[in-house]
């Protein structure tokens, strides 16, 4: 399906458009990810689909992170407590469920899966345990991911959508639960683990002179506790361990499954359009579905014809004549609308010529934030048109 | 300098910095999340670990820079205080460093902010400051609070102990009369939440906060009463009409009534947008803090928008 669409000022481009509904009503689609560069509208974007499946007939829950707060309150989410709630309002036949991630419930309850009662205390004790499950930087993505697969285990939706938590980068989403696995799997924490394994004696006795340097270093600079400290919970942690690893890779293979759907949100700006080039190609490399792009927040003049150059050279000639400042004002005004549509318009260009295949959907900047079920159904009208 | 991501943190240390040096003064410009972001600012190859030189504020005045990371920090920190560079190195080589500056993100927060008050307090031969100011381009505002607050978050992690000593001695720094943490923001609802929310959390924790530097602000050129009135539906597109056609713009398309017609859209459009920005000046007035305004630069932030946006500061008493 190759359009060719003409944008408000009259600039053709030749991208795919992005049929959202499509993508929705397929009874095949299962999950669809938003995600993106930090800021760009993925939470909007995910509560609109959510949104607009649900009231094309689907039974949709969709997982936001860190959502803004009028917007969670207008989808009823007051309590962050990790559990789905059905959202009211909703017109149409299908359901709308959402929920918030709570990174550290999350993980909380990993360990609670996985270890017996005496050793889950332990850890969720642990003074590390809550730096790590609160903190470290790729928890958030890492809990997100095992929240998808706990919800599409329990096969109650025929629909999740997925928001992605804000980062700098999109890759982050990707990226952040392999770094996680791959520390929790890294050198020192066999190091830390051999006393365990030993039968409880020293790490340090078991290896060389030059680790004998190492754990006097360390007792030194970090003191005794803090190494104990972090000796019970890497013990603790090695026995749900097994666990972790697995339930991350399997949710990434859930990624590359054909029921899901990526979907990249942008802003037409620079930074965010080279972000979701980039995340573009990460994806192909990692045989991920990718639905589209989403340009969000777009500004078109509702006076296209009249050229910001025109706009501009009128503007002047008011001026110089000290006759109809209002005008002249307004003739302004008109003038750097045009001209950031004309540069909005060239970053979508670059991507467009970079990624000629990838289908895209504009959604235009609404004057006022995206705070309730209406603003929420505006936006996913202007994504299936 | 904290914000919300993306609304300018980076590009607004840079120009306080300046705008500190300006005058003759020697400034620091540090960074600590390893993004590079401060030679990208300034359009430079990416910096090593050492204070550079790297602008010239307008009158003469040094801005230097510092990209700060962590396992560097570490290591100077182990051969500083227990001259074990040998064994710093090894900590390294077991993953120990990088360990400490993933898991514990306290310990490694204490090593960036201790590496930033180390220059901060550091001093010349003659007994001088070394630097006049050092500006920090620090992590956004969810985490400020706990990355400044090292003393409580170590406190989990060492109660006694080196680390913990360290720590009080950063946070003394920290929270002296001489540190303010400013804040960026855009006037929109989530940034300026995030705001108000830092600045309660950075209160509560007794943090000494700055101001806020609204960023971005687009120049407004149509009078309040316009606005007002647009806002609610009652723009007249008639005056407009008759400027258009003194304009010369009545050829063309459907002539003035309909361009008139289309520009009275844009302009509501327009007040209603500014409408919910003066909100949201009034939300951020609530916080009690002083505030600046700096201007959207058109061409985006480039080397000649950072001295722009530095004037702007000074001349609104903010350096
Ligand atoms: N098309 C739009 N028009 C106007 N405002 C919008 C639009 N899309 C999103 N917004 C507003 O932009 C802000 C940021 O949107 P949102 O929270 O969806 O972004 P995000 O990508 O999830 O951000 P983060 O990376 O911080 O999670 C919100 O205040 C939202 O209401
Ligand atoms: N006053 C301004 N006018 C125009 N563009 C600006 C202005 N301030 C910042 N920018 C641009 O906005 C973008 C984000 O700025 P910057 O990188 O400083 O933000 P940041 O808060 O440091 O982001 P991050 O959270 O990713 O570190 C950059 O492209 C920058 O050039
Ligand atoms: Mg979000
Ligand atoms: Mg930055």
């Amino acid at each position: 399906m190759t359009a060719t669409a003409t944008t408000a000022d009259g600039h053709r481009r030749t991208s795919p458009i992005l049929d959202i509904d499509a993508v929705l009503d397929d009874p095949g689609t299962r999950i669809v990810v938003c995600c993106g560069s930090g800021g760009v509208g993925k939470t909007t974007t995910a509560a609109a689909l959510g949104l607009r499946a649900a009231e094309r007939g689907r039974r949709v829950v969709v997982l936001t992170v860190d959502p803004a707060r009028r917007l969670a309150q207008s989808m009823g989410l007051t309590e962050l407590d990790n559990t789905p709630r059905v959202v009211t309002g909703v017109e149409g036949p299908g359901e709308l469920h959402a929920m918030m991630l709570d990174m550290k419930r999350t993980f909380d309850e990993i360990i609670e899966a996985h270890a017996d009662p005496e050793r889950a205390r332990q850890i969720l004790t642990n003074p590390f345990y809550q730096s790590l499950s609160s903190s470290f930087s790729g928890t958030q993505e890492y809990m997100a991911m095992e929240k998808l697969g706990q919800l599409r285990r329990s096969d109650e939706w025929d629909l999740i959508i997925v928001d992605t938590p804000p980062s700098r980068s999109a890759l982050d989403f990707l990226d952040a639960p392999e770094r996680l696995g791959r520390f929790l799997d890294g050198r020192l924490i066999r190091i830390l683990m051999a006393p365990a394994k030993a039968g409880g004696r020293s790490a340090f006795k078991l290896l060389n002179a030059g680790f004998g340097l190492v754990a006097g270093a360390m007792t030194k600079i970090l003191g005794a506790q803090f190494l104990k400290d972090i000796q019970t919970f890497v013990a603790a942690l090695d026995a749900v361990f097994g666990g972790f690893r697995q339930r991350a890779e399997q949710t990434y293979r859930l990624l590359q499954a054909p029921g899901t759907a990526f979907l990249v949100v942008a802003a037409p700006e620079r930074d965010a359009m080279r972000e979701a080039s980039y995340f573009v190609e990460r994806l192909a490399e990692e045989r991920m579905p990718l639905a589209g792009l989403v340009v969000n927040r777009v500004h078109r003049s509702p006076a296209p014809a009249l050229s910001a150059a025109r706009s501009t050279a009128a503007a002047e000639d008011l001026e110089a004549r000290g006759e109809h400042d209002l005008t002249a004002a307004v003739l302004r005004l008109h003038a750097g609308r045009m001209q950031l549509a004309a540069r909005e318009h060239r970053e979508q260009e670059h991507f467009a010529s970079a990624h000629p295949t990838v289908p895209i959907a504009e959604v235009l900047a609404m004057p006022e934030d995206v705070h309730d079920l209406v603003g929420l159904r505006e936006i996913g009208e202007l994504l299936a048109s | 300098m904290t914000g919300k991501g993306g609304t300018g943190k980076t590009t607004v240390a840079a120009a306080l910095a300046l705008a500190l040096a300006a005058g003759g003064r020697k400034v620091l410009l540090v960074e600590v999340e390893g993004r590079q972001g401060i030679a990208q600012v300034f359009d430079t190859p990416p910096l090593p670990y050492e204070e550079r030189k790297i602008a010239v504020a307008p009158d003469g005045g040094d801005v230097y820079a510092l990209a700060i990371d962590p396992e560097e920090a570490m290591l100077e920190y182990v051969e500083m205080f227990y001259g074990m560079r040998r064994a710093g190195k090894a900590l390294n080589k077991i993953g120990l460093v990088d360990f400490a500056t993933t898991i514990a993100p306290g310990l490694r927060d204490v090593l960036v902010t201790g590496k930033t008050s180390e220059a901060v307090r550091r001093r010349d031969k003659s007994g001088r400051r070394a630097y006049d100011a050092v500006v920090m381009d620090a992590p956004p505002t969810g985490r400020i609070t706990r990355f400044l607050n090292v003393t409580a978050e170590v406190a989990g992690l060492a109660r006694i102990g080196p680390v913990k000593n360290h720590a009080d001695l950063v946070r003394g720094v920290v929270a002296s009369p001489e540190t303010a943490v400013h804040f960026v923001t855009l006037l929109e609802e989530m940034p300026v939440q995030e705001t108000l929310d830092g600045v309660e959390s950075l209160r509560e924790a007794k943090l000494p906060v700055g101001g806020v530097f609204i960023n971005m602000v687009r120049p407004e050129l149509l009078p309040a009463a316009v606005l007002e009135a647009a806002a609610e539906g009652g723009f007249d597109p008639g005056e407009l009409a008759l400027g258009l056609k003194a304009a010369g713009l009545a050829d063309g398309g459907g002539g003035v009534p309909s361009i008139a017609g289309a520009l009275a859209a844009e302009v509501k459009e327009h007040a209603l947008r500014t409408v919910l920005e003066q909100r949201e000046r009034r939300s951020l007035a609530e916080a009690g803090t002083p505030r600046y305004e700096l201007p959207l630069l058109p061409e985006g932030a480039d080397l000649a928008g950072l001295y722009e946006l530095a004037e702007a500061m000074r001349a609104q008493g903010a350096a």
